[in-house]
């Protein structure tokens, strides 16, 4: 069924009896030409890009619990594309243009919205560095502009401006950056896939990973032997619980990251704002609750919770910015699993079997990246070559020394 | 979370300082080659879940490093003792 206006007002009239469910529940086949592991946003994207642009025959998406029960659900939507480096700002840029054509090329309202990121900076050294960053974003083909303070001030009035410890010298805006209803995302991609014949297998969790030879031949799960001609891993979180199953270790560590959501309040930031002098960020919802978040927690965990201290500091980093927030009560916060690379930057790349792949490693900027990271992981598995703006995601990087570190703190995880 | 210092007793995590995976060992040829041992400390990690030991730096207190044991899980401390 294609989403239009019309089928909206044809089922208004029929009491809406006729909707039906957007993707098939599927039970796994013997075997498929391509298993991705990972129902989550990326693990779908690259299913519905496979199945849309490469002729790779019979594709499977296997997932642990339900759809889109991971990371893609437990973030603060925010896209943008304002990097620095020349490995990332290509790929992140793929990324945004693929938002802006996303809800038609899935029939599905994702709820993009380019409403604008503006990244405050507090002192004149910070300024230097986000024109650089601009600078180098511009020189890629990506919008950024440096804004002064009376025309931030004019924008956004709320901010405080008075603050003698962080004084608010002006901002870097990407006025193409926003945000987009996450959920919406891992459904459309889902649907999108599954009406081009993806089986899309809930609650069917991968055991071990079945090899003969240095190849892959397929996966054991709860729901039994699946066979796989080529095996894509998208897990963030469990990255290195799944490679282990195939003996390979990664330079990755899981932790845990918080975000929070507020009690509903009228319209008030109609952008997505980030604090330059610690590490907070917020938007709001069209439902109307503040969206924010900050620093991961800072140790490693599977435990999907995280500690009160981490809390304390992500308010205290609002409370800097706009105070005005301090009166919102908090309604909702939660954990999800980040696999923190050692240089802060993702890996898709192939591994040492022979038709394994790997999509791992996103820190906690894997949402935006959605669109990219199944695009070319899709390009990777069926061309067996990367593409060429994810050339740098190498899992070998780490050998050769060519890391991809936007922060500049080294292999410490808990930093990035 | 509250972590057990040997010196100190029972302390706030906001005292401490963490420094990750406690089990790596650094080579000791002087790194002077680039080897996949050196790849291997610097970079990779097990990470599994469960008792994972790990480095704590307790900078607000008694300043000794300690390794601790803790369930990642659930983040239950199964044992902290000086480095």
């Amino acid at each position: 069924m294609k989403y239009s206006a019309l089928t909206v007002l044809r089922e208004a009239l029929r009491g809406h009896k006729g909707w039906k469910s957007a993707w098939r529940d599927a039970t796994p086949a013997p075997d498929y030409d391509v298993v991705i592991i990972g129902g989550g946003g990326h693990g779908l994207a690259t299913a519905y890009y496979l199945a849309r642009h490469h002729n790779v025959g019979r594709i499977a998406v296997v997932e642990k619990s339900w759809l889109g029960s991971g990371s893609i659900g437990r973030n603060t939507t925010i896209i943008r594309s304002n990097y620095l480096l020349p490995g990332n700002i290509p790929f992140y840029e793929l990324s945004m243009k693929l938002w802006e054509g996303l809800e038609q090329d899935i029939n599905y309202n994702a709820m993009v919205s380019q409403r604008g990121v503006y990244n405050i900076y507090h002192s004149d050294a910070q300024r230097d560095a986000y024109a650089r960053r601009g600078n180098a974003m511009r020189l890629h083909g990506v919008d950024a502009e440096l804004v002064d303070l009376p025309t931030l001030k004019a924008k956004i009035p709320y901010l405080d401006y008075t603050n003698a410890r962080f004084p608010i010298q002006g901002a870097l805006l990407q006025k193409r950056g926003g945000t987009a209803r996450h959920d919406a995302v891992a459904w459309g991609y889902a649907r999108a896939a599954d009406a081009l014949g993806v089986d899309i297998i809930q609650n069917c969790e991968v055991t071990a990973i079945r090899q003969v030879g240095g190849k892959v031949t397929g996966v054991e799960t709860t729901r039994g032997f699946i066979g796989a001609k080529k095996l894509g891993v998208a897990v963030a979180g469990a990255s290195s619980l799944v490679a282990a199953m195939a003996g390979i270790r990664l330079p990755i560590e899981s932790h845990a990251l918080q975000a929070f959501v507020s009690e509903a309040l009228k319209p008030l930031i109609d952008n997505v704002i980030t604090f330059g002098a610690g590490h907070f960020y917020i938007s709001q919802s069209d439902k109307g609750g503040l969206v924010f978040g900050g620093d991961i927690d800072g140790y490693n965990s599977y435990a999907s919770r995280g500690n009160l201290p981490t809390i304390e500091d992500v308010c205290e980093g609002g409370m800097a910015l706009m105070p005005m927030i301090g009166r919102a009560r908090l309604v909702r916060h939660w954990g999800g699993i980040m696999d923190m690379t050692m240089d802060g930057s993702p890996i898709i790349d192939k591994t040492p079997l022979d038709n394994l792949y790997l999509n791992a490693g996103w820190c906690y900027g894997g949402f935006k990246a959605t669109p990219a990271s199944g695009y070319c992981f899709a390009h990777l598995i069926a061309q067996d070559t990367p593409h060429d703006v994810a050339a740098a995601y190498r899992l070998d990087r780490f050998a050769e020394g060519r890391l991809i570190d936007e922060k500049g703190v080294g292999a410490q995880p808990n930093l990035h | 979370m509250r972590i057990p210092c040997p010196h100190c007793g029972s302390r706030s995590l906001q005292e401490f300082l963490y420094h990750g995976d406690a089990t790596v060992q650094r080579p000791k040829d002087g790194g002077a080659a680039p080897t996949q041992a050196w790849t291997d400390y610097v970079y990779f990690r097990d990470n599994k879940n469960g008792p994972h030991q790990e480095l704590w730096y307790h900078a607000a207190g008694c300043h000794a490093w300690l390794v601790v044991t803790r369930d990642l899980a659930t983040h239950e401390i199964l044992e902290a003792r000086q480095v």
